[in-house]
C-alpha cells in the first residue's frame, strides 16, 4: 500500500454490495429475495430506530440533556444505568436473532427459508452480542450501580476511566450494529477459530467486524477489571473491612480480577488474528509455521474465565436477593467468600476441557476433566447456602424471588450437563453438539440472564424511585423460565441424537417435533422480553403510586438502601462507618438508621469530561475504518485518539466541590421524608403504600 | 459404458448390504461398537450419580424449604440472624467432594479406557483407513486396499478400524455417534481415532465443526458389513470406482458439496450419491498432509501413483501418472 493507494479509494472496499438489499436485486432468486428481505427488514430497524432517536430527541431539546447529563457525566450510577441500556438493546436483537435461527431449524428438515451464510452471520452474531455486549455491558453496569455504594464509597477511583470504557463498550456494540446495515458480519461462530477466520477462507469484512468489535469491548472491559478492583481495594468506607462487604461486592470484586487477567489472552488472540489477516503473517494459518491450536489455547484461556466474569456477579445478586427475601443473614458468608476464591482461581485451570477432541493425551484430558468437576464443589457449596439461607427464614414470594428458585433448580440441572461433559469420554459424544448448546444455555440463562434481571428487578426502584409492576413481572419470570425449559431442554436430546450444533438444515425426520417444541419455547422467550418492556411502560406509567423515595423498599441489609431513592449524586451526605455485616440491616434494627451528623462537609466530586464519548466515537471510527481499509480515516482516528490523550493529560481543572450547606439541606430533606413515610411490614411490600420504609419485623427471634 | 455397468454392480451391493441391517443409526444411545457401548454406560452412571446424590437433595428440600418458611407461615421457626453452623458447614463442602472424587475415578479410568488414540481390544487387525477433510466432504482412503470413498465409510464389523485423520482445510470434526468418538481433523497433522462396528448397520456419519455454507450437507453414512460382504465391497470399488487421478483429486479439493461434487463428475456417482475411486496410492495421505502444512496446491505426482490393488506397493510406484482410466 502506497500513499497514492490510500487516496486512490477513499472508500477502502466500501462499494454498493455492502448494502443488504444489493444481492437480492442483481440476482433476484426466490432464496435471495428472502434473505435480502430479513437482513434489509433487519438493517431498516437500526436505521429507523437511531432515527426515532434523533428526531425524538430534536423535538423535545434533550440534545443538551442526554451530553451534559448522562454521555459527559463521571457519575458512575449513570454509567451503570447507560450500561444496562446497552445491554437490553442488545438483548432485543440478540434475542430475535434466536428466534430466527429457531424458526429455521424447525423448518429444517426441508432446507428452510434462510441461507446457510445468513444463519451463519446469526449465530455468530447472537453469540458474540449476548456474552460481548448483552451480559458484559449488563454485568458492567450493575456493579457499577451497585456496588460503590454497598462499600459507602461516593464513586469509583477512575471515574472519567469509567466513562471510557463504556464509550469503548458502546463503540464495539455500534460497530456490530453497523454490521448489520453495511456489510456482513462473521461467520466463524462467537469464538471465531482460524483457520476458517483466516483471509484464505474468510476474505470478507466479517472477520474483520468480530476483530475490532471484540478488540474494543475488551479493552474496555480490562479497564473495568481495573477501575473495580482499586475501587473495593481503595475506597472502602471506614470499618468496611473485606469480610464485611457484601457477597455482591466480592463477586465484583473476583469478576473483576478474572477480566484484568483474562481478557488479555482475548486481545493477543485477536490481534494476532489481525496480524494474520492484514499483513500476511502465519500465526494461525495451516502453512508456514502457522498453527490454529495456539488460537484454541489462548482463547479459552480467556474464554472460560470469561464464563465465570459472567456468572460470579449473578452469584452475589442471588446472595443478596435470597437473604433480603428471607427476612435473614446469608448463611455461610465465610464460606461464600471462599467458594468465590475458589471459582476464581479453579476458573484458570479447566480451559482445555473445550478441546478434548483436539488429540491430547488421555492423561491431559483427564487432569483437566478433574480440574473443570472440582468447580462443581465450590458452586455445590453455594447453592447448599442459598438453600439454608431460606432455612428458617421468612421467605416472601416476590418476582426476584421466583427467579430465583428458577435459577436454582435449572441450574443444577446446567451444573449436571457440565459434569456429563467435563468427562472426555462423554464429551467424544456430545462435543459439537446441540447438547453442548442446551449446556451452555442452561447456565447462561438461568444463571447469567436471570441473574441480572434479578438485579434490574431488585435495585430499579433504587435508581429511579419508583417500584417495578409485580403481576408483569410475575408473567415475564414464568415465561422466562418455561421458555427457557422448552427451547433448550429438547436440545438436550436432540443432541444425543447426533445434531451438530450451527446446523443450518438437517436430512433427518426425527429431529422434527423436538426442533418445533424448542420454537415454541423461543417464541414463549420473545412473549417474555415483550412483557418485560410492557411491564417497563405500565410501571413509568403507575410511577406515583409506586414510589419508594424514602430508598428501602425490600428491607434491605446493604448500604446502598441507606440512601434516598434516587440517591444524590455524591452518594452518601456523610461516608458511614461500617461496625459489622448487612450494616443497614443492623442500623435499623438497632434503631440508628437515618441519622443526621451535627456537621457536613463539603464534597469534591469529578467534573463531566468529554473523555468518554471522544474516545467512543474515535474508537468507532477506527475500528470502521480497519474493517473497511479505509486508511486515511485509521491514519485520522488514531491520530485523535493520541491527540486526545495528551489534551486531556493538561486537564488541571478536573473536579467540583458540593458546598456542605446544599449536602445539608438535601440530606435533612430527605431525613425528613424518611420521618414522615410511614414504615410499611413485609405483607404491604408490593402494595402502593410502600413507599421505602421497613417496619422492623423480629417475631419469634431465634438463638 | 463403463460407468454404467459400475453404477448398476455398486447400486445392487450397496442397499443389499443395507436392506439386512434397516434404518441409519444416530445415536450413542443406541450404541453399536464397543466405543458407543461403554461411553452409553459411563453417560448413565454419571448421570445417575449425580440425579441421586446431586439433584435429588436439591429438588425436593429447595421446595419444601420455601414452603415451610413462606412468609405466611407463621408456624415455623423463624431464626433471622442463625448463619452459620458448623456440622451443615462441614456437610456442605465434603458432600459435593466425595461426589467429585467418586467422579473423578470413573473419569480418570473411563478416560483412559476409551482413549481414541488407544488401539481397540481385538484378536483381528484393525482396518486401516485415512479421512482427509475437504470442504464439505470426507475422503476416506484404504491404503492397504488402494481404494478410497466420499460418502461411505464400510468396514468390516467385528474389526477394529484404525484411522488416521487430516484436513485439507480448515479445521472439521470426525464423528460417527453410533461407533464412537469423535475427533477434531486439523491441516497439516494427523490426528488417530480407533473405533469398531459390533454388527451390519448403517451409521449416521458427520462433521460437527463449523466449516461454511456445506457444512451441514457434511454427512457420511458409515456402514459396517459382514466380513464377505465387506470383500466383495472392495471387489466391487475395485472393479468399477473412477481412478483418483490428478483432476479428479483438483475436483473433490474444491469447496463444494458431495453433491455439487457430483454433478461435477457426471456419471461417477452410484444411486445413493456416493463416490468410489480406485488407483489410490498409499503416499497420497502424507503427501496432502506436507502439502497443506506447506501451503502448496500441488500434489507431488507420486502421490497420485498408479495402484495396482492385487500387488504389494512401494512407497513410490512405478506408474505414477498414467492414473487416468484403468
Ligand atoms: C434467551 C434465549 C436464547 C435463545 C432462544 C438462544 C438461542 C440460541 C441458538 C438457537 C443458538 C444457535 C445454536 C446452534 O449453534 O445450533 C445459540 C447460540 C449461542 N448462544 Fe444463545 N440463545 C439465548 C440466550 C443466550 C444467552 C443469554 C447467551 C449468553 C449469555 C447466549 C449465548 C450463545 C452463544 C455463545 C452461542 C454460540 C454461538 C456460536 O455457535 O458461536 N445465548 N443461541
Ligand atoms: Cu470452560
Ligand atoms: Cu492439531
Amino acid at each position: 500500500m502506497s500513499i497514492a493507494g490510500i487516496f486512490e479509494h477513499p472508500l477502502g472496499r466500501l462499494g454498493p454490495d455492502a448494502l443488504p438489499f444489493w444481492q437480492m436485486l442483481q440476482h433476484p432468486t426466490e432464496g435471495n429475495i428472502i434473505n435480502g428481505c430479513v437482513a434489509t427488514g433487519a438493517a431498516s430497524m437500526v436505521v429507523i430506530g437511531a432515527l426515532v432517536m434523533v428526531v425524538l430527541l430534536t423535538r423535545y431539546r434533550r440534545w443538551g440533556v442526554l451530553w451534559s447529563d448522562w454521555l459527559t457525566s463521571p457519575d458512575h450510577k449513570k454509567i451503570g444505568i447507560m450500561y444496562v441500556a446497552i445491554a437490553f438493546v442488545m438483548l432485543a436483537r440478540a434475542l430475535i436473532e434466536a428466534v430466527l435461527m429457531r424458526a429455521q431449524q424447525a423448518f429444517g428438515l426441508s432446507g428452510g427459508f434462510l441461507s446457510p451464510d445468513h444463519f451463519a452471520q446469526l449465530f455468530s452474531t447472537h453469540g458474540t452480542i449476548m456474552i460481548f455486549f448483552m451480559a458484559m455491558p449488563f454485568l458492567t453496569g450493575i456493579i457499577n450501580y451497585v456496588m460503590p455504594m454497598q462499600i459507602g464509597a461516593r464513586d469509583v477511583s477512575f471515574p472519567v476511566l469509567n466513562s471510557i470504557s463504556l464509550g469503548l463498550t458502546a463503540a464495539g456494540a455500534g460497530l456490530v450494529m453497523v454490521s448489520l446495515v453495511i456489510g456482513k458480519f462473521s461467520t466463524g461462530g462467537w469464538f471465531g477459530y482460524p483457520p476458517f477466520t483466516e483471509a484464505s477462507f474468510s476474505p470478507g469484512v466479517g472477520p474483520d467486524y468480530w476483530i475490532w468489535s471484540l478488540t474494543l469491548a475488551s479493552l474496555g472491559s480490562t479497564l473495568t477489571g481495573i477501575n473495580f478492583a482499586v475501587t473495593i481495594y481503595k475506597e472502602r468506607a471506614p470499618g468496611m473491612t473485606l469480610m464485611r462487604m457484601p457477597l455482591f461486592t466480592w463477586t465484583a470484586l473476583c469478576t473483576s480480577i478474572l477480566m484484568i487477567f483474562a481478557m488479555p489472552p482475548l486481545t493477543v488472540a485477536t490481534a494476532q488474528l489481525a496480524l494474520d489477516r492484514y499483513l500476511g503473517f502465519h500465526y494461525f494459518t495451516n502453512a508456514l509455521g502457522g498453527n490454529m491450536m495456539n488460537f484454541a489455547n489462548l482463547f479459552w484461556l480467556f474464554g472460560h474465565p470469561e464464563v465465570y466474569i459472567l456468572i460470579l456477579p449473578s452469584f452475589g445478586v442471588f446472595s443478596e436477593v435470597i437473604s433480603t427475601f428471607s427476612g435473614k443473614v446469608l448463611y455461610g458468608y465465610r464460606s461464600l467468600v471462599m467458594a468465590t476464591m475458589a471459582i476464581t482461581v479453579l476458573s484458570f485451570t479447566v480451559w482445555l476441557h473445550h478441546f478434548f477432541t483436539m488429540g491430547q493425551n488421555a492423561n491431559m484430558n483427564a487432569a483437566f476433566g478433574i480440574a473443570s468437576m472440582l468447580i462443581g464443589v465450590p458452586t455445590g457449596v453455594k447453592i447448599y447456602d442459598w438453600m439454608l439461607t431460606m432455612f428458617r427464614g421468612r421467605v416472601r414470594f416476590t418476582v426476584p424471588m421466583v427467579y430465583s428458585f428458577g435459577f436454582i433448580l435449572l441450574f443444577v440441572l446446567g451444573g449436571m450437563s457440565g459434569i456429563l461433559l467435563a468427562n472426555p469420554s462423554v464429551d467424544y459424544q456430545v462435543h459439537n453438539t446441540v447438547f453442548l448448546v442446551a449446556h451452555f444455555h442452561n447456565m447462561a440463562v438461568p444463571g447469567v440472564l436471570f441473574g441480572m434481571l434479578v438485579a434490574y428487578h431488585f435495585w430499579f426502584p433504587k435508581a429511579f424511585g419508583f417500584r417495578l409492576d409485580e403481576r408483569w413481572g410475575m408473567v415475564s419470570a414464568l415465561c422466562w423460565i418455561f421458555g427457557f425449559m422448552a427451547a433448550f431442554f429438547p436440545l438436550y436430546v436432540l443432541g444425543v441424537m447426533g445434531l451438530p450444533r450451527r446446523t443450518v438444515a438437517y436430512s433427518e425426520a426425527s429431529y422434527v417435533p423436538l426442533e418445533w417444541v424448542a420454537f415454541l419455547g423461543a417464541l414463549l422467550i420473545l412473549v417474555a422480553l415483550g412483557s418485560l418492556l410492557w411491564q417497563l411502560r405500565v410501571s413509568i406509567r403507575h410511577r406515583d403510586e409506586n414510589r419508594v423515595a424514602a430508598g428501602d423498599p425490600w428491607n434491605g441489609r446493604s448500604l446502598e438502601w441507606a440512601t434516598s431513592a434516587p440517591p444524590p449524586e455524591y452518594n452518601f451526605a456523610v461516608i458511614p462507618s461500617v461496625e459489622g455485616r448487612d450494616a443497614f440491616a443492623r442500623a435499623k434494627e438497632e434503631g440508628c438508621a437515618y441519622q443526621s451528623p451535627d456537621t457536613y462537609r463539603d464534597i469534591e466530586l469529578p467534573r463531566n469530561s468529554a473523555m468518554g464519548p471522544v474516545t467512543g466515537a474515535i474508537g468507532f471510527a477506527l475500528g470502521f475504518g480497519l474493517v473497511w481499509h479505509i486508511w486515511w480515516l485509521v491514519i485520522l482516528s488514531f491520530l485523535a485518539a493520541v491527540t486526545t490523550l495528551i489534551v486531556r493529560g493538561f486537564a488541571r481543572d478536573t473536579t467540583r466541590v458540593v458546598p456542605a450547606d446544599e449536602v445539608r439541606r438535601e440530606h435533612l430533606r430527605w431525613i425528613a421524608a424518611v420521618n414522615a413515610t410511614t414504615a410499611v411490614s413485609r405483607v404491604d411490600e408490593c402494595r402502593p403504600v410502600n413507599d421505602g420504609r421497613a417496619r422492623y419485623e423480629a417475631i419469634g427471634v431465634a438463638p | 459404458m463403463i460407468s454404467a455397468g459400475r453404477w448398476l454392480v455398486l447400486s445392487a451391493v450397496v442397499p443389499m448390504l443395507a436392506a439386512c441391517t434397516g434404518n441409519l443409526h444416530l445415536s450413542f444411545l443406541d450404541p453399536q461398537g464397543p466405543v458407543a457401548a461403554a461411553q452409553r454406560w459411563h453417560f448413565f452412571e454419571v448421570l445417575g450419580i449425580m440425579a441421586v446424590l446431586v439433584a435429588g437433595p436439591i429438588f425436593l428440600l429447595l421446595p419444601f424449604f420455601a414452603w415451610r418458611y413462606r412468609y405466611g407461615n407463621k408456624a415455623s421457626r423463624y431464626a433471622p440472624r442463625w448463619e452459620f453452623s458448623r456440622l451443615l458447614e462441614i456437610m456442605a463442602w465434603s458432600g459435593p467432594i466425595v461426589i467429585v472424587v467418586v467422579l473423578s475415578f470413573i473419569l480418570w479410568r473411563d478416560t483412559h479406557r476409551l482413549d481414541p488414540y488407544k488401539p481397540l481390544a481385538s484378536d483381528q487387525t484393525p482396518l486401516r483407513v485415512q479421512v482427509i477433510g475437504y470442504d464439505w466432504k470426507w475422503l476416506f482412503i484404504y491404503p492397504d486396499q488402494g481404494i478410497a470413498s466420499i460418502g461411505m465409510l464400510a468396514m468390516p464389523a467385528g474389526r477394529p478400524v484404525s484411522m488416521q485423520i487430516t484436513s485439507a482445510t480448515v479445521m472439521q470434526s470426525l464423528f460417527i455417534p453410533a461407533l464412537g468418538s469423535q475427533i477434531y481433523a486439523m491441516g497439516g497433522m494427523v490426528t488417530r481415532l480407533n473405533l469398531e462396528a459390533d454388527r451390519p448397520g448403517r451409521f449416521l456419519g458427520e462433521n460437527t465443526m463449523y466449516n461454511g455454507n456445506g457444512f451441514h450437507q457434511q454427512h457420511f453414512t458409515a456402514a459396517g458389513m459382514t466380513p464377505d460382504d465387506f470383500s466383495a465391497w472392495v471387489q466391487n470399488v475395485r472393479a468399477h470406482g473412477t481412478p483418483l487421478d490428478a483432476r479428479t483429486l483438483q475436483l473433490v479439493a474444491g469447496r463444494s458439496t458431495r453433491a455439487a461434487l457430483i454433478d461435477a463428475l457426471p456419471g461417477k456417482a452410484t444411486h445413493d450419491g456416493n463416490l468410489y475411486f480406485t488407483h489410490v496410492s498409499e503416499a497420497l495421505f502424507p503427501a496432502v498432509v506436507q502439502a497443506t502444512l506447506d501451503g502448496r496446491a500441488q500434489l507431488p505426482r507420486s502421490a497420485l501413483a498408479h495402484a495396482d490393488p492385487d500387488r504389494p506397493r512401494s512407497a513410490d510406484a512405478p506408474h505414477s501418472a498414467s492414473a487416468s482410466t484403468p
